[in-house]
């Protein structure tokens, strides 16, 4: 039995706990939380048991990890802890608000040999999943362009106060809805080289933004462009999509559906045809021992309690992965405050053709010189 | 007979198989007047039964089925709280307690005596559930509502995290003050029946999927239709065409040669899917007897 504990017992965490306590290798030790109501609640009707102190917890239970499911700020202290105490890690995402010390992090679990995993569910969303396997036999031909959207209705007047609507806390559309989007687009296709044109809008909230929009760079001529937007009310919930447009042809996929378009000049395997090909999450999604909310929280879990019985220690979302997504947001706060170009033209007859400054911004991993060119002039596309 | 239960998933936006399909439902059935058709439409074809979350467009049903009492003499509600999304999109908003004071009556406008009961009751889960169930339970006033459902995540997460004496919370609540029976709707039927039973909750109502392909069927199929065939409860079959992943005919010729599944609930958008629906339910349950 694999001995867990978690740590943060809010949304993420309730939901982690139910799940991991179900699973057959897995005895759910302890739980630990700062909010004494929750932890009375746990005390008189579950059998777990409780901590206010997360460092007590480490030190009185024999873990062999644990899950950190506690507001973002949080996360970097509790993992290097976790870490430094020899335990594998399950840590919520984002990992870190600062994407250096998630870099240490990710150096620091792969140094002591421990399974890390971040909880970018949508890596175990079937039709996600299904297209990163599709891609990776190169039916689309050259890519020239990926779509990700995260639209929801999270924040929809203007009085709200968690830590989610606190940007120093690691709130904001941008860490709680982009990330999903932005961490969809590096697992399948990679971490882009530059992003620009960053607009972090502010719909109700006041001191985070409430829509992310973003255009993404690589070097070999791919573009992409993230959409993001938690204060739309007419998504019932959080709805993520992803489109990848290749010479060959294109993916659309949702939660639920996947549309595979393929041309005449495409490489069509044999299970796909030419022209339009539909899958849906009934077909793809492989069963799980326990359902709550939606296969891929269980199959996160699982797949992280895999890793730690096989020795397995790259997983789908691994810290490293996690933190090449911390640097995508930083660099689209960076980006989002660079000077726009103005469309009002010097002289005003003429055409507007005045280019202020680049807006793309470089994304450079934080063990690079951090003198890495901030103002592109592109040269990559 | 089986019994036929109209659900309400169609009516606002949830198909678990096409967000278009999803959203083009949620068009269709903006105005309160289309789902009141489709209800009408249930009930003329004897589908007498409306199983619906406590949504707070529900309200607007109650409102019309109260008015025409004559009318709809033999309807009846099976009330799924909560609306969980409502309080998932709260919690995020306002952070845990800030939902469930939104949710909660207000203190002030009912005085410093009930305001002072209220707190108290905040302090345990026994109080607090009373106070929500009461409050989801206002928009049925007057109306039929003999099986009261406990919504799957809120079922599961409670299942999940091992406090079962809370079901029994929400059973003896429903059972005293409304005087209907809980039923309660999963995901994970074979270890909520475990779980039920070991809490003295004897041959309880459980509406979970059951379908041919096992879609969110925990546990699979096979091991459904053994605990079906065996186990000592009242199951309602809801998700049987898989969101459209099973051609009709054959969902329902599953279900209905499992004699022991007493209710099938589905939900349907225009008078021939419903008519069509309910003639196989009834044309498999006569072969099958």
């Amino acid at each position: 039995m694999v001995r867990v504990a978690l740590a943060g017992l809010g949304k993420m965490g309730l939901s982690h706990c139910a799940i991991i306590n179900t699973h057959p290798d897995v005895e759910l030790v302890a739980v630990c939380d700062t909010f004494e109501y929750v932890l009375s609640i746990f005390g008189k009707h579950s059998k777990l048991k409780t901590y206010k102190d997360f460092h007590r917890m480490l030190q009185a239970e024999a873990l062999d990890a644990v899950i950190v499911a506690t507001p973002s700020q949080y996360h970097a202290s509790m993992v290097h802890d976790a870490l430094s105490a020899d335990l594998h890690v399950f840590c919520e995402k984002p990992l870190c608000l600062d994407a250096e010390e998630g870099a240490r992090l990710a150096s620091l679990a792969e140094k002591r040999k421990r399974v890390n995993q971040v909880g970018y569910h949508h890596r175990f969303i079937a039709t996600f999943h299904e297209a990163k396997r599709l891609l990776e036999f190169n039916i689309l031909g050259k890519l020239h362009h990926i779509r990700a959207e995260a639209h929801g209705p999270v924040v929809l007047k203007s009085k709200s106060g968690t830590w989610r609507t606190r940007r120093h806390e690691g709130g904001g559309c941008l860490y709680d809805y982009a990330s999903h989007a932005i961490d969809l687009v590096n697992y399948m296709v990679g971490r882009p080289r530059a992003v620009g044109g960053t607009i972090l809008n502010s719909i109700f909230s006041g001191d985070v933004e409430d829509g992310v929009y973003a255009n993404l760079f690589y070097d070999d001529g791919l573009t992409g462009q993230i959409a993001a937007n938690w204060s739309d009310e007419s998504q019932r919930k959080m709805a993520t999509q992803v489109t990848i447009w290749g010479a060959n042809g294109k993916i659309f996929a949702d939660r639920q559906e996947l549309q595979i378009y393929l041309r005449d000049t495409a490489f069509v395997p044999d299970e796909l045809r030419k022209g339009w090909n539909a899958r849906y999450t009934t077909d793809l999604t492989e069963p799980v021992w326990f359902y709550l909310r939606g296969e891929e929280y269980s199959a996160q879990l699982s797949h992280f309690i895999d890793a730690i019985k096989t020795g397995h220690l790259d997983t789908r979302s691994t810290f490293r992965s996690a933190m090449e997504t911390d640097l995508v947001i930083s660099a689209m706060v960076r980006d989002s405050e660079s000077p726009l170009t103005e469309t009002e033209s010097q002289s005003t007859s003429g055409p507007i053709m005045d280019v202020v400054e680049s807006k793309r911004f470089g994304i450079t991993s934080p063990k690079e010189p951090d003198d890495a060119p901030r103002h592109h002039n592109g040269g990559y596309q | 007979m089986t019994q036929v239960i109209f659900g309400d998933n169609q009516f606002f936006g949830i198909n678990h198989r096409s967000e278009e399909k999803a959203r083009f439902q949620a068009i269709k059935f903006q105005e309160l007047s289309a789902i009141i058709e489709a209800i009408d439409a249930a009930y003329e074809e004897g589908i007498k039964i409306f199983m619906c979350t406590t949504h707070e467009r529900i309200a607007g049903i109650c409102d019309h089925i109260r008015a025409y009492p004559e009318r709809y003499e033999q309807f009846e509600f099976y009330p799924c709280m909560p609306y969980a999304h409502k309080y998932a999109n709260a919690v995020t908003e306002k952070g845990l307690i800030g939902a469930l004071r939104s949710f909660l009556p207000e203190e002030n406008t009912l005085g410093a005596l009930i305001g002072g009961a209220i707190s108290a009751a905040r302090k345990d889960v026994d109080g607090l559930a009373t106070l929500l169930i009461d409050s989801e339970m206002k928009m049925f006033r007057g109306l039929k509502t003999p099986v009261i459902f406990l919504q799957n995540v809120v079922t599961d997460l409670i299942l999940g995290l091992g406090m079962n004496d809370t079901f029994k919370i929400f059973a003896e609540h429903v059972k005293h003050r409304y005087n209907a029976e809980p039923g309660f709707i999963t995901m994970n039927a074979p270890r909520l029946l475990d779980q039920l039973e070991e809490c003295g909750i004897d041959n309880p109502i459980i509406c979970s999927n059951i379908n041919k392909i096992g879609f969110r069927m925990c546990g699979g199929a096979k091991h459904y239709e053994t605990v079906i065939a065996t186990r000592r409860f009242r199951p309602i079959a809801m998700s049987i065409f898989a969101s459209g992943a099973i051609p009709p005919d054959e969902a329902i010729a599953y279900i209905c040669r499992q004699p022991q599944i007493e209710s099938i609930v589905f939900g349907a958008s225009s008078r021939r899917n419903i008519r069509q629906t309910k003639h196989l339910i009834d044309t498999y349950t006569a072969r099958a007897a």
